[in-house]
């Protein structure tokens, strides 16, 4: 057997795991009746469906006349900067406050690009916490931690 | 009459200043995000959500609405300058618009568009107020069998017309449905798939995978595509379409407007289908259908009356029903709640003036469009030069600032970001994440009339087959797959994706 439909093998893949996942998790819960559902009926018998239809997904996949596809490459750099450089944001935001974390933020996601370069980088750093101080916390009234935590207030 | 009263009501609350104000505000931000290329609706609606929820209700809806016109002309403007569609149904708008663009009548196009959706938009917005309110009576006849299964019709609808694959887009629907499940369950008040995180008792804010599917996972797919820098229209020409192309759109105009009204009260986007429908209809009845593909006002002028009609009349079922048809319906709808506010046939006589508001406020929103958009032009032209590497940290530092806005707390950016990665796998796996949003927001409302409809029946699941409303519902929801499924049927759907990507 030869896989051809390899996103929709994948798929099935995954929408098999998650819903026996949540059909699992969905049984620790009281089931009840039909007429009187405790908490875990329904996630249970949408997790048993889910899981059904990705096993189709999964058939669908293998049969001779499935059309032929394959997965793109997956870009880590990429999505290693990109949501690195989120997560570092959301770690340091209420210790260094908030100008320094949004600085932080555009300068590492910025070296995930292919034309990076430090210098648009740090001044696009620079315009953006002006510009979040401006629209965010003086227009809007966002409450953020401001400063770093360790410079008392 | 009657109609008149509401829409004086509904006037009265749209031109106090603040509300004009924040209409402007929302058409302002709305294109010039939408503007950017490379960001569609969604992404920008879920970006700028957070910042209306500061708003009292009224004036946050309005604003949000005009976010939304905005973003979906900063849309077209992109589509016809730079041919990068942010959305599905701006696809269509691409063939001919941009055709013009190349021909050097750019302006002309940029009109005929802002003319075209300002006329489907007056239009939409009459049928709007009228047929809204016989509407909603309907609704209040409806039980929760009855709402259970229109949810299943809208979700049903929603991919039928707007999806790749079928199962997968149903699949994803299931998906978003048990990822509404997790936080505290309303009847028992069992917290439930939350990993003892008490941060996911109060379940997962759509907001946070709307920005993380759309917005993070869109930015990783561009960035790896390294050269995409495409070419820009400079001259943008006279603003003034010449006597034959006006000649040629407005017939193009009203008939899209008719299209798109009708489509657009469908369950399930109409937005996507009228256009590509309105796009064939015009390439149908033309004389020179050679003409089409080449820059043909006509091709431009009917499916962005029929987008616009579309995206108007789908508020139809939105505000009378509760279901929402697409993926931006489903962020109003969250928008909605968080103001306390349930879409629902009781908006009406529970809030008539945010209802009415919200429907004076969209005509509003569309007039300033035309004022705001076509004198400022060359601005928007000079914003789609900014370099993505400039745009997408900027883009970042909205979606994190907005997601700790939410909540404030960081728990929701590690969150986002999460979504984020997992988006980025389903892009490359195909799996699409409109159906999966609207799973997300519908989940908490499907559980709860499907519970509430099996108490009433004691258990019986034929109540949903032996109620002649909610047997219909459901016929219609099977017909729909049933249809699609049809081996000719599907040929033909797949060979339009194909045409599309």
């Amino acid at each position: 057997m030869q896989l051809k439909n390899k996103q929709d093998f994948w798929s099935g893949v995954m929408f098999i795991a998650l819903g026996l996942g949540f059909a699992f998790k969905g049984a620790t819960y009281q089931m009840g009746t039909a007429a009187r559902m405790g908490p875990g009926y329904f996630p249970f018998w949408l997790g048993m469906v889910l899981a059904l239809l990705g096993a189709i997904v999964l058939i669908g996949s293998m049969l001779p006349k499935a059309t032929e596809t394959h997965i793109d490459r997956f870009d880590w750099r990429v999505v290693f900067l990109v949501i690195g450089s989120v997560v570092l944001y959301g770690l340091v935001l209420k210790f260094l406050g908030v100008y320094i974390s949004v600085f932080l933020l555009v300068v590492v996601s910025s070296l995930a690009s292919h034309e990076f370069s430090w210098k648009i980088a740090v001044a696009n750093g620079i315009f953006l916490v002006v510009f979040s101080y401006l629209a965010f916390i003086k227009g809007l009234g966002l409450i953020f931690p401001l400063w770093p935590s360790f410079l008392g207030s | 009459m009657e109609l008149l009263d509401h829409l004086m009501l509904g006037f009265g609350v749209a031109f106090t200043p603040e509300n004009l104000a924040y209409a402007l505000l929302g058409c302002i931000l709305g294109t010039l995000i939408g503007v950017l290329p490379g960001i569609g609706p969604v992404p920008t609606i879920a970006m700028l959500l957070p910042i209306t929820y500061v708003l009292p209700p009224v004036a946050g809806l309005i604003m949000l609405a005009g976010i939304y016109y905005g973003a979906q002309y900063g849309g077209s403007t992109t589509a016809i300058l730079v041919a990068l569609p942010g959305e599905t149904s701006a696809v269509v708008t691409v063939l001919d618009g941009h055709q013009m663009a190349r021909n050097g009548r750019a302006g002309a196009a940029l009109a005929i568009a802002a003319l075209g959706s300002f006329f489907a938009g007056c239009v939409a917005t009459l049928l709007l107020a009228a047929f809204a309110p016989p509407l909603a009576e309907v609704a209040f006849k409806f039980g929760p069998a009855e709402y259970f299964s229109l949810m299943c019709l809208g979700l049903v609808g929603a991919v039928v017309l707007a999806s790749g694959s079928l199962p997968k887009a149903i699949s994803m629907i299931l998906l978003g449905l048990l990822l509404g499940m997790v936080g505290t369950d309303v009847n028992s008040g069992v917290a439930r798939f939350d990993f003892g995180i008490p941060e996911l008792q109060d379940g997962i804010d759509f907001a946070i995978v709307a920005m993380g599917v759309f917005g993070f996972a869109e930015i990783m797919t561009n960035l790896e595509q390294k050269e995409n820098r495409v070419d820009i229209t400079d001259k943008i020409g006279s603003l003034y379409p010449n006597k034959e192309e006006f000649k040629e759109a407005w017939p193009a105009v009203i008939r899209g407007t008719a299209l798109g009204s009708a489509l657009g009260i469908l369950p399930g986007g109409g937005a996507v289908l009228s256009s590509f429908a309105s796009y064939t209809l015009e390439k149908k009845i033309a004389k020179e259908p050679k003409r089409f593909g080449k820059g043909h006002p006509a091709g431009l002028a009917g499916p962005e009356s029929a987008n616009n009609a579309a995206a108007q009349t789908s508020f139809i079922p939105l505000l009378t029903l509760g279901i929402p048809g697409n993926a931006v319906m489903a962020l109003m709808v969250g928008a909605m709640t968080i103001h306390n506010i349930q879409p629902g046939p009781q908006v009406m006589t529970s809030h008539p003036e945010l209802f009415w508001g919200l429907i004076a406020s969209m005509w509003i929103g569309n007039l300033m469009l035309v004022i705001l958009n076509l004198p400022l032009i060359g601005l928007w032209v000079k914003l789609l030069k900014v370099p993505y590497r400039v745009l997408f940290p900027a883009i970042l530092v909205f979606c994190t600032i907005g997601v700790y806005s939410l909540n404030y707390n960081t728990f929701d950016i590690m969150t986002t970001a999460a979504f984020g990665v997992i988006g980025y796998v389903w892009s490359k796996l195909k799996c699409e994440g409109a159906p999966l949003l609207l799973g997300l927001v519908l989940g908490p409302m499907m559980e709860e009339n499907f519970r509430r409809a099996l108490l009433l029946s004691r258990g019986d699941f034929t109540t949903f087959i032996t109620r002649p409303l909610s047997a219909s519902l459901l016929a219609a929801a099977l017909a729909l797959i049933v249809i699609v499924a049809l081996p000719s049927i599907r040929k033909k759907r797949e060979e339009t994706f194909v045409e599309e990507g």
